[in-house]
């Protein structure tokens, strides 16, 4: 089953409110994570990692620095999502 | 047609001593902040270490271990002259050859069979698996093996993906024949098509060539090391649990690599560790020793009284190469 954008969403709320302890409502698509919600690039690899486990879409770390905001780690989970 | 005479009994072995050997210079990360833009809050957050080790310049990496050594021996109550062989893992010994290990010998005027591991992070783990199964085929009875590393040689102050991480130090243990075992089945193995996740810069020929080049410092990916760190290595941690036969409940100690606080962390998290299990975190104090680590780690548990002789440890080294060793042993 394919993930929408909202659960995606939804999901890497839950993710990042776990690894920083800010509130998942404050999670949004256009939050960056090194700014807005203070990941440092350690955190973001636990992301990722908690991520591919949750929708199954690898995340290799040459990618990972890309994903500058929610939105783009949303779109980019949302386009490798396993068939 | 005549026969080869070889030992057909396997003996038992287990670390019998644990030495170790820090610097007196202490390198708060005050000292070390300006050259990286950074601030001690910075590091702490990145790492957990607060401060580390520095030899001295003429301080060498055959000193340091000569100092953890005769601890080890001490400990173990082993003569130097009953030492059947030395292993030495170190990455930052400064010569091509000889090795530090013959050199090590000689301090104690051994002629014992010496020689070094370059296995980095992993070495001193492999040290403790290759000295067990010298021991368990009669090879040796006592092995010495040493992890010492002079790191701050080998790192580039302004890069600051590394200038906090290292510090100098060494850790020894002699691994002795015995009648119960207690060194459980080596999980180890190599990944060398990572190999540029921690690396020294530049190849010595290729300094050789420009000699304008700077100083071939060890410098690393930090974000992949970490996520290869703990999701691949605890898996291994795993295995060697499993291989032990061991239960995270029979535990009394966790004595991972010390390279950095976040991916203890994490691999206490990954691995499903109880709670109130002691988990080494000399790091704060010590950074990263890289082949030294472990057994510094050890020494310190047992000194300060955190764990108790005789209990089991989960100990794994992982690092450049990339390399990893793990294994359960039992805690001298």
């Amino acid at each position: 089953m394919a993930y929408s954008d909202q659960d995606i969403l939804d999901g890497l709320a839950e993710i990042v409110s776990e690894e920083t302890g800010v509130d998942a409502s404050e999670v949004t698509a256009d939050k960056t994570f090194t700014d807005d919600l203070d990941v440092d690039s350690l955190s973001m690899m636990t992301i990722a990692v908690t991520a591919e486990e949750k929708f199954g879409a690898k995340i290799p770390d040459e990618e990972v620095k890309n994903l500058k905001t929610v939105g783009d780690a949303v779109n980019f989970i949302k386009a490798n999502q396993p068939a | 047609m005549s026969t080869l005479g070889v030992p057909d009994v396997l003996h038992h072995a287990r670390i019998t001593g644990i030495g170790a050997y820090r610097p007196e210079r202490v390198v708060p990360n005050s000292e070390i902040v300006d050259a990286i833009d950074s601030s001690d809050e910075w590091i702490r957050e990145r790492s957990g270490i607060a401060s580390r080790h520095k030899a001295a310049p003429d301080e060498s990496v055959v000193d340091m271990a000569e100092h953890a050594s005769r601890g080890a021996l001490e400990y173990a109550g082993v003569s130097a002259d009953q030492v059947d062989a030395v292993i030495v893992a170190t990455v930052s010994h400064p010569y091509q050859t000889p090795a530090a290990a013959p050199e090590l010998a000689a301090r104690f005027g051994s002629r014992a069979p010496a020689f070094d591991i370059s296995a980095a992070c992993a070495g001193y783990c492999h040290g403790i698996s290759v000295a067990n199964d010298m021991v368990r085929v009669g090879t040796a009875e006592h092995v010495l093996v040493v992890g010492v590393e002079k790191m701050l040689d080998f790192t580039d102050p302004t890069d600051r993906g590394s200038a906090f991480i290292f510090g100098d130090g060494a850790g020894a243990a002699i691994v002795s024949r015995s009648e119960t075992a207690g060194i459980g089945p080596t999980v180890w193995g190599s990944d060398g098509d990572q190999k540029h996740l921690i690396a020294q810069r530049d190849s010595w020929m290729t300094l050789a060539g420009d000699r304008a080049l700077p100083w071939p410092a060890i410098v690393m990916e930090g974000p992949s090391v970490f996520r290869w760190a703990v999701w691949s290595m605890a898996k291994e941690a795993q295995r060697a649990l499993d291989a032990a036969g061991v239960k995270p409940e029979d535990l009394a100690a966790f004595i991972p690599h010390q390279a950095n606080v976040r991916i203890i962390n994490q691999m206490v998290k990954a691995l499903g560790l109880p709670k109130d299990l002691p988990v080494a975190r000399d790091i704060v104090t010590t950074a990263n020793t890289s082949a030294a680590s472990v057994p510094l780690a050890m020494e310190r548990m047992l000194r300060e009284g955190e764990v108790e002789p005789g209990g089991l440890a989960l100990q794994i080294g992982f690092g450049a190469g990339l390399t990893w060793a793990a294994q359960v042993v039992t805690l001298p």
